[in-house]
Formats: structure tokens, C-alpha cells, sequence
């Protein structure tokens, strides 16, 4: 009834081309952000903060970042891990190198040192395609991770080999270290997630995201159409890896506070980020974020349900979360490859029509 | 001879033999990538599972037993037999043979004609789902293999190359039959895939589906073929790396050491896979020889990966890959 384009006159190309078109769309998006924003943080504590709300928070913009690298230009990235990694030793290295200089300013340099060196494992990516890229990743991945692992400068020649977040403040709050309340450090998070959707939505709807997915749907064509393969594929790797870096940094300093970089950032992380954007679905910023809520809530849901509701032995849990992790990955694939953002569209044609279809 | 190139040598032995072990898995790979275009990255965990299954069937062990006990509050674990290693290959082999079938009629009969890539992700998720399948059957505790083949040191080669170098190498009795088993495999590929009816509708298929279908080619019976064949590969694996490290989780990361190894060889080419298994294996293994120390050792992780990575940017198909040709 109130959903549909009726009596929703548009009267300038900008409101034509807006994000959300549909007027119910735009209420419910502010009502969310207001429910978010303004009323979440009164009542979140510590279970929901660190269980649910920041892990999703936090893997949204990742999946939001890979999104723009395999779901909008088309090359895959199992590197995931090892670019979070580099987010979170750059902020390590720079909280503790300059602690005077705000903790915002940190993550977004973290981002761009996650983009350069992002851009330097996607140099192959020009000469190397398909199977073969993603394979090449996994260089990017096993390389960082060793290279935390075992050069000292990294973390600062600690006995523990570990990293662990010093105190920082932003505007008299504590955002890292043991005092961080739950609300603050989930508004910090929810402000970058904020920032990162409106940053990937626009640009992916600009010159730059049809370049990409000119390269994604068949490059040889769009490089002859006059899309710059060069430029268009490393940017999209530049772009992706400032939000994964970004992701990294904020999962070291504000989630876990303390990371060992093989177990934080190993390649079950640069799966688990895929795993989210296919059953989210490719190509789709809103699938990004669907992919990340699934994939954070099913595991707590399991364990809730099996280990306690059922009392079942928590490793037969474990086991049982990758199995249906694993078959519900195949089932997205047969059954509806483009993920849960087109479940949601097409709900959304439907009721459009609703209650007339014919 | 200086002792430094002494100790090179046999570096470089083990190395040739690690290489092996990683080639037979990457044959399971570069099988089911030329007969059906999909890159099995559940191969690994194939050869894990296998080696579960073996051991499973061997000892007696209940399958789902942790599960069965968990619904039905039970405390059954085991139906208190030894079986022969021989008949629990066999019996392995047919279990392989059930999964193949399964895998192509729930999964791949209906990703027909999907892209490349979203096969690939169907096999992970493949891969994810039989790492808990196993864990559930058989359990998650490291175990022990023993099928009977020899392990620990060659004294004959360890005595003769003393006569020889006043240095004896020290080359495991396992990897020389890891060895001569690959050996006898892939010329037992190559016989089939050349010259046996069922061989010839494999490469017939890998050539081109559309064309292997209208000459009556049944495109379901070759990839549960060939899926069967994958599966066998990876019970040799399986049984290879299970005897020398213990049937565990780790077991399943040799799909990701392989990897590196196909991208040497190219995707589509069995003498590739060997090649690339040896160069990748020797390498490694050298460098860590030589380099490692210098830089903080564990270099292993990823020193193949590089390799390959420097390699392809130079030569995109790889050793022995065909040609990649784009068309608009």
C-alpha cells in the first residue's frame, strides 16, 4: 500500500537518479539510521557489543571493501586476511610511534597504507586473470602474515610477539583499551560503516564503478570501448584495500584489543569475508551488509541453540557450523547465485504490486 | 666435497621428495580441470577425509558416533573391529566412488554452464562442508595411520653415500615409496586417458563439452568418472601425508601447498603438475636452506606462492599450461 512509486513525482535527474527512488525507502533508511544512532547505543552492553554488533560492524566493511574488488570489478581476492593484517599493524605502529595524533586520523592512514600495498599485490592482476589471480592472492596472504610473524619491528620487538591496543581518546572517551564502554566503541564502528556504504555507493555508481564493472563483465571489450585496464583494476584494488584496512584496524584496536596476527588473520578470514559477500551477494552494497549479519548471527544462533539449549559438546558445534556454513554456500550458489540482495529485490517487486499483481 | 654442499644435496633429495607428495595432490586438481573446467578446491579436503574414512573403517570406529551420542545421550564409539588395510582401502575407494556420484547430483549437475568462478566458490563451500562432515563421522582427534608401508631412514642409501661422501644422507623410507607410487599412478593415468575407451571420452569431454555430447558422450558418467579417479588420487595422497604426519585438520592445507604448484605447471597439463610439484618442492626447500636463517626461518609458508606469483607475470599459463587465447 504505501510502497510504490505513486504520487512520488521526481522533477530534477539528481532526484531520478537517487539511491533510494522509492519515498518508503528513504523514511525507513532514516529510521534506521535513527534507531542506530540515536537509540541503540542507550541500551547496548557488553555481550551485544562484542558478541554481535561490533563483529558485524566491523566484517561489514570488509565484505563492503572485497564487494568492490570481486563483486564490481571482478578479481578475485583471497588475500583478504593479510590486507586486515596490514590495517591493523599500521595503526599498531602508528598509536604507538605517534600518540598524540588522534585515533580517527590513524585508522584512515592505516586504510591508506592497507590501499598501497594493496595496489602493489594487484599489479599481477594485469597480466594474470581468473584462477590464477586468486591463487596469486594467497601470496599477498601467507607473505604479510609471515611477515608480522617474524619481523620484529612490527610489534615493536614485544617478548609476546603479540600487539596490543594502548588507550586512546576521542572527544574524552575512551574508543581502545580496557575502558572502552560498549556504546562508544560500537557508535565509532558504526560511524566508519557509515562512511564506508556511502563512500563504496557512490563511487561505484560514478565514472570509476563503470569502469569496473566494464573490466569485471568482459575486460577485452571495455579496454577497446576506452576503459583504462591499468587504472580501472588498480583502483578497484587501492579502493577495496583502504576499507579492508580500515576493517583490520578497527577489528585489532576497538574489537579485540590484543591480536596474534596468524591466529586474528589467517585465510579462514579471507573466506569467511567471501563467504559473506557471496551469500550477501556480489555486486551489491546492501548485499554486503545482509552477508555480514547472516554470517555473524548464524554462529551465535548455533551456539546458542546447540551448546546451550541442547547441551551438546561445543567442538560437535563448531563442526557443525562448518558444515552448514559449507552447505548453505553451495545451496546460495545453486539456488540463487546472486545472493540475498536479490532475495530482498525481488521481495521488493513483489510488493510493489502488492495486493494487485495483475 | 664441503660440507655445506654436502648438506645441500641432501636438502635438495628431501626437496625432490616433498615435491612428489605435493604433486600427487595437485594431479587430483589438474584431473578434474581438464575433464570438467571446474578448479576442485576441495581436493585437500578430499584427501583428508579419505584418510579419516581409512582410518575409520580400519580401527572399527562408529561413524557420527559424537553426534549419536549427543541426540541420544549414548556411549557408543566403536563396533570392535580391526579390519586388513587392504580391505579398507577398498572399502574407502567405494565410499570416494558414493561422494563423487552425490557431489555431481546435488551440486555441479546444477552449476551447468555457471561461470568459472562460481564453480570455484561451489567448491569451497564443498570443501568447508566435508571438513565438518569428517570431523562429525569420525572425530576431530589427531590419529594415527599405518597401512604398512616402511618409515624412517634408508640405511642403504644412508651407507652408501657415507662410502661415498664420508656423509650419509638421511632420505626417508616412506617418501622413496611416496615416490615410486606417484610414479606408477601417473603412468597409469596416461595409459588410461590414452588409450582405454573411457579415457578418450574424458579428453573428448575436456575438449569440448558441447561437441563430446552430440558424437553420445554421456557428460554425467565422465565427470562421476572422473570425480571417482580425484577421489582415488586423493586416498593415495591421504594415505601418503597421513602416514608421515598423522591423519589431522593440517591435512587439508596441502590443497593450499598445491596451489602454488599448479600455477608453476598450468592447470591443464600432468607432466605440469609433476614438474611444478618438484620445482616448487626443491625450492622451498633450498631457500630455506640457504635464506632462511636470514630472515627469520618459516619461509615455507610462503615462498612458493611467491615463486609462482613471479612466475606467472612472466608466463600467465604457466610451464606447460596451453596457450591462453582471448577472443571478444
Amino acid at each position: 500500500m504505501l510502497y510504490r512509486e505513486a504520487g512520488d513525482f521526481k522533477t530534477s535527474y539528481q532526484a531520478d537518479n537517487q539511491t533510494f527512488p522509492i519515498r518508503f525507502d528513504r523514511v525507513g533508511l532514516r529510521v534506521v539510521l535513527v534507531l542506530a544512532l540515536g537509540v541503540v547505543p542507550f541500551f547496548i552492553n557488553d555481550y551485544w557489543a562484542n558478541a554481535v554488533a561490533l563483529p558485524f560492524l566491523i566484517y561489514a566493511i570488509a565484505a563492503i571493501g572485497l564487494n568492490i574488488l570481486v563483486g564490481f570489478c571482478g578479481q578475485v581476492s583471497l588475500g583478504t586476511g593479510g590486507f586486515m593484517a596490514v590495517g591493523a599493524y599500521a595503526t599498531y605502529k602508528l598509536m604507538t610511534a605517534f600518540p598524540e595524533v588522534s585515533i580517527i586520523i590513524h585508522v584512515l592512514l592505516a586504510g591508506g597504507i592497507t590501499a598501497g600495498v594493496g595496489v602493489l599485490f594487484g599489479l599481477p592482476s594485469l597480466r594474470i586473470k581468473g584462477f590464477y589471480l586468486a591463487v596469486a592472492t594467497l601470496a599477498a596472504q601467507f607473505f604479510l602474515v609471515w611477515l608480522f610473524n617474524r619481523v620484529p619491528w612490527f610489534y615493536n620487538y614485544s617478548a609476546s610477539g603479540q600487539i596490543s591496543a594502548p588507550e586512546r581518546e576521542v572527544l574524552g572517551y575512551a574508543v581502545t583499551g580496557p575502558n572502552a564502554e560498549a556504546w562508544v566503541t560500537y557508535l565509532f564502528c558504526l560511524l566508519f560503516l557509515i562512511f564506508a556504504a556511502v563512500v563504496a555507493r557512490n563511487l561505484t555508481r560514478g565514472t570509476m564503478g563503470r569502469s569496473w564493472m566494464g573490466i569485471r563483465d568482459m575486460d577485452i571489450a571495455a579496454e577497446i570501448i576506452g576503459v583504462n585496464p591499468l587504472s580501472a583494476k588498480l583502483s578497484a584494488f587501492a579502493v577495496s584495500s583502504f576499507f579492508i584496512g580500515i576493517a583490520g584496524s578497527l577489528f585489532f584496536a576497538v574489537y579485540l584489543g590484543a591480536v596474534e596476527v596468524g591466529e586474528a588473520f589467517g585465510i579462514n578470514k579471507s573466506f569467511l569475508v567471501l563467504f559473506m559477500i557471496i551469500i550477501g551477494g556480489l555486486g551489491r552494497i546492501g548485499g554486503s551488509l545482509m552477508g555480514a549479519a547472516f554470517l555473524v548471527l548464524l554462529p551465535v544462533l548455533l551456539k546458542n541453540v546447540l551448546v546451550g539449549s541442547l547441551g551438546w559438546p561445543t567442538d560437535l558445534a563448531a563442526h557443525l557450523e562448518f558444515m552448514i556454513v559449507g552447505a548453505l554456500i553451495v545451496t546460495f550458489l545453486v539456488a540463487e547465485p546472486h545472493g540475498l540482495a536479490q532475495l530482498w529485490r525481488v521481495a521488493k517487486e513483489k510488493l510493489r504490486l502488492w495486493p494487485f499483481p495483475h | 666435497m664441503p660440507d655445506q654442499l654436502l648438506f645441500a644435496m641432501e636438502v635438495f633429495l628431501n626437496g625432490l621428495m616433498a615435491g612428489v607428495l605435493y604433486a600427487l595432490v595437485a594431479l587430483g586438481f589438474v584431473l578434474i580441470y581438464k575433464a570438467s573446467g571446474i578448479f576442485n578446491y576441495a581436493q585437500g579436503v578430499m584427501a583428508l577425509f579419505a584418510a579419516l574414512t581409512l582410518v575409520g573403517i580400519m580401527e572399527g570406529q562408529v561413524p557420527f558416533s559424537h553426534l549419536i551420542n549427543a541426540v541420544f545421550g549414548t556411549e557408543i564409539h566403536h563396533f570392535g573391529w580391526h579390519l586388513p588395510a587392504v580391505v579398507a582401502i577398498v572399502l574407502t575407494g567405494v565410499v570416494m566412488i558414493a561422494l563423487a556420484w552425490a557431489v555431481n547430483r546435488f551440486i555441479f549437475r546444477h552449476l551447468v554452464g555457471q561461470e568459472p568462478i562460481i564453480l570455484f566458490m561451489a567448491t569451497i563451500g564443498l570443501a568447508y562442508f566435508m571438513e565438518g562432515v569428517g570431523d562429525i563421522m569420525w572425530g576431530a582427534d589427531i590419529k594415527k595411520l599405518d597401512v604398512g608401508l616402511p618409515q624412517g631412514i634408508n640405511t642403504w642409501i644412508d651407507e652408501s653415500t657415507y662410502e661415498i661422501f664420508g656423509y650419509g644422507f638421511f632420505i626417508d623410507n616412506l617418501d622413496l615409496w611416496a615416490t615410486g607410487i606417484a610414479a606408477a599412478l601417473v603412468i597409469a593415468l596416461t595409459i588410461f586417458s590414452q588409450y582405454s575407451k573411457q579415457g578418450r571420452a574424458l579428453r573428448a569431454v575436456a575438449d569440448d563439452h558441447q561437441a563430446a555430447l552430440s558424437v553420445g558422450i554421456s557428460l554425467n558418467y565422465i565427470w562421476v568418472l572422473v570425480w571417482s579417479i580425484a577421489g582415488f588420487v586423493a586416498l593415495v595422497a591421504g594415505i601418503m601425508w597421513g602416514t608421515k604426519s598423522g591423519v589431522q585438520f593440517s591435512l587439508s592445507l596441502i590443497a593450499l601447498k598445491a596451489l602454488p604448484v599448479l600455477m608453476l605447471g598450468g592447470f591443464t597439463s600432468i607432466p605440469g603438475a609433476i614438474v611444478g610439484g618438484l620445482i616448487i618442492g626443491v625450492g622451498e626447500k633450498l631457500f630455506e636452506f640457504a635464506i632462511g636463517p636470514l630472515v627469520g626461518g618459516a619461509t615455507e609458508n610462503w615462498f612458493a606462492y611467491v615463486l609462482a606469483l613471479l612466475f606467472l607475470v612472466f608466463r600467465p599459463q604457466g610451464l606447460f599450461g596451453e596457450r591462453i587465447i582471448e577472443r571478444v
